[in-house]
């Protein structure tokens, strides 16, 4: 039984003037129809690189250097292309960080939504435009004949993501990608996004990967969580059993972090340092200067992921 | 987007109030407006009523008004003592030859400037684009002037293939008697190869490097990663997307540009003999004729701002923040 997505191996570098960096090592997930996932981590731990690399859009000068991606049966790793554009925005849709930054300034959001379809379907403008005006009702935007004809910088930012998420809705597609989506919005337009996301995966049966440093929303939306560190999955498994008993000492530092996962008057725990950048990642087990846990193993072999309790599969030496 | 439009009219129309104060001022600076009428030979009693009759004791803004009143309602900008015509009859009469320089080097800019410049910036690496843009540092740094002669002697002195200096053979447009143009004889049009080149060598390889450098800031934004993520094509991503807001910019440079290629007209008119305003500026330099001066720098000043305010209001109907703040 195939998966609806399925990530092995993977390992994505950059050519950079000194030599190749490693941004994805070996990095496998699988992903089914209806799932939710979320790809938690720092800044710099290779999750939105890992979002990117589905769709082949690493900024240049990365590439995938090792490994395969499926979808739907198809090794889509190996498209061209031309290919991959009929994937693009049409089976995988992506939603991006930053809403402000996202849609073309000089266009309308009609524009922007109509030339998404046409891009992906033989219909005419009048059709492409109905279907525009049915999504943006779907995600629930006041007046959205109006907004047709608006250009984004009349639409505030929480507005903007929701038309980011119509936009993504457009061609039905069977994977939403969303990084970081709501990073860049206040606290209460954030709980309304993740809302609408979630209902949007059940109501058109969509998978969705959720790629976020923020546990607190990654546990109220997913279903299984992938911990990243230093480019790898370090933890996976059930969202549930990884927040409530994490196995990696990393995640359970991440987790010890979050304000409220920690009696009131008690000071939050910290990780100490900082995760290492790509350059200098220490022999071993990336996580292992900052470790409580760590032994002599740790600095020698670099654990593999394993099953270790609970369903959850986490690479480290000391559990 | 009238009142947008309105606003820009009425900013227009102030500069020129302050460009023409400017110029008026000048008047008293230089020169000898009743010496270069009547001559040496006239007594001083005479000079004084003349200059009595002729206003010039008047106080400096009552003569003021009365050049801008003038100008306004009867389109008098004065007499030219050097031609003893009307100043705007004269400037006329050279402004045709001005204008078709200055907008066949604005077409050559424009044709040749924006798909050098895309292709620069798609194809940063190849030999064409590196070729480009060493070249064009050439181009910048070296004066029209060279670039003129240097062209004469290739092409009209060593290959003798186009000629090397006036305008050729003109039609008299709409029978008014000072709209000559050269736009419609083949001679005509051969006349003017020169002078755009040598004029165009300034500002194209600017204008190659602008838009390089706007579009590669463009190409790196997060709405060009998305327009890719939608799935579109790269012609479409290249031309629409990034195209339009590379030329956001452009446009305005370019209206900055054209019209202080105006004034760049003057080395390229000398040395290519073009009988255009440069040229006859530089005539009323040499004969003191402070009228026409005055007069060619409103004209000039008017044609400058005109330029700003159509590509000023061409830019509203581009970029919809503009319009918007606009109307506020």
């Amino acid at each position: 039984m195939s998966h609806l997505l399925e990530v092995k191996n993977l390992e994505v570098k950059f050519a950079l003037r000194f030599g190749d960096i490693t941004a994805i090592n070996d990095v496998s997930f699988t992903l089914d129809k209806r799932e939710r996932l979320g790809l938690v981590g720092e800044s710099g731990a290779g999750k939105s690189v890992t979002g990117f690399s589905i769709i082949n859009l690493i900024s240049k000068p990365g590439f995938i250097s090792k490994g395969s991606i499926w979808f739907e049966g198809n090794e889509i790793s190996k498209y061209n292309d031309a290919q991959m554009r009929e994937i693009r925005g049409n089976r995988i849709a992506m939603i991006f960080q930053d809403p402000m930054m996202t849609l073309n300034p000089v266009f309308t959001i009609g524009f922007q939504m109509v030339e998404t379809l046409l891009a992906h379907r033989n219909i005419s403008r009048a059709e492409a435009r109905a279907i525009a005006l049915e999504k943006l009702k779907k995600v629930h935007i006041p007046s959205p004949e109006q907004r047709l004809d608006q250009y984004p910088h009349e639409l505030s930012g929480g507005m903007r993501q929701r038309v980011i998420i119509a936009i993504s809705l457009l061609s039905d597609p069977a994977i939403i990608i969303a990084d970081e989506p709501t990073t860049a919005l206040d606290v209460t337009i954030q709980a309304e996004i993740m809302d609408l996301l979630q209902e949007l995966c059940e109501t058109d049966n969509m998978g969705l990967i959720l790629i976020t440093h923020d546990l607190g929303v990654v546990s109220q939306v997913t279903q299984k969580i992938a911990v990243m560190y230093a480019g790898k999955i370090i933890e996976f498994g059930p969202t549930d059993q990884v927040v409530h008993n994490p196995v990696h000492p990393y995640t359970i530092g991440l987790i010890g972090s979050i304000p409220g996962s920690i009696p009131p008057g008690q000071d939050l725990k910290q990780i100490p340092g900082m995760m290492p950048t790509l350059t200098d990642i220490p022999p071993g087990c990336a996580f292992n200067p900052r470790c409580e846990l760590k032994q002599d193993i740790c600095t020698r072999e670099t654990p593999v992921l394993m099953e270790k309790q609970n369903g959850i599969m986490a690479a480290c030496h000391m559990k | 987007m009238f009142a947008f439009i309105a606003r820009r009219i009425i900013q227009a129309i102030l500069v020129m109030l302050v460009i023409s104060l400017v110029g008026f001022s000048i008047k008293d600076q230089i020169g000898d407006p009743v010496r270069d009428l009547v001559g040496e030979r006239v007594t001083p009693a005479e000079r004084a009523e003349i200059a009595e009759k002729m206003g010039l004791n008047d106080p400096f803004f009552t003569q003021y008004y009365r050049f801008v009143k003038n100008a306004v309602t009867k389109g008098d900008l004065g007499r030219s003592f050097l031609y003893n015509k009307p100043n705007l009859e004269v400037i006329l009469h050279h402004a045709p030859a001005t204008i078709e320089l200055v907008f066949g080097t604005a077409l050559i800019i424009i044709v040749i400037s924006l798909p050098l410049g895309v292709y620069c910036a798609l194809r940063p690496r190849t030999f064409l684009s590196r070729f480009t843009m060493s070249f064009s540092t050439l181009g910048v740094s070296m004066p029209v002037y060279l670039t003129a002669i240097l062209l004469i002697f290739l092409f009209a002195i060593h290959w003798q293939v186009l000629p090397s200096y006036g305008r050729g053979d003109t039609i008299d447009l709409f029978g008014l008697g000072w709209w000559s143009t050269g736009l419609l004889t083949i001679d005509g049009l051969r006349h003017l190869i020169l002078p755009c080149v040598s004029l165009s060598t300034l500002m194209l390889p600017l204008f190659i490097r602008l838009i390089r450098s706007e579009m590669m800031e463009v190409l790196e934004t997060e709405y060009i990663k998305y327009a890719w993520a939608k799935g579109l094509s790269p012609a479409r991503v290249w031309m629409v997307h990034a195209f339009k807001n590379t030329l956001l910019p452009v446009i305005t440079v370019f209206g900055v540009q054209i019209g202080i290629m105006f004034a760049f007209t003057l080395l390229t008119e000398l040395v290519f003999q073009w009988p255009g305003m440069g040229f006859m500026f530089l005539e009323a330099v040499h004969r003191a004729d402070i009228s026409l001066l005055i007069a060619y720098l409103v004209v000039v000043a008017c044609l400058f701002v005109v330029v700003n305010t159509v590509v000023d209001i061409l830019y509203g109907f581009i970029n919809p923040t503009v319009r918007i703040t606009g109307t506020k």
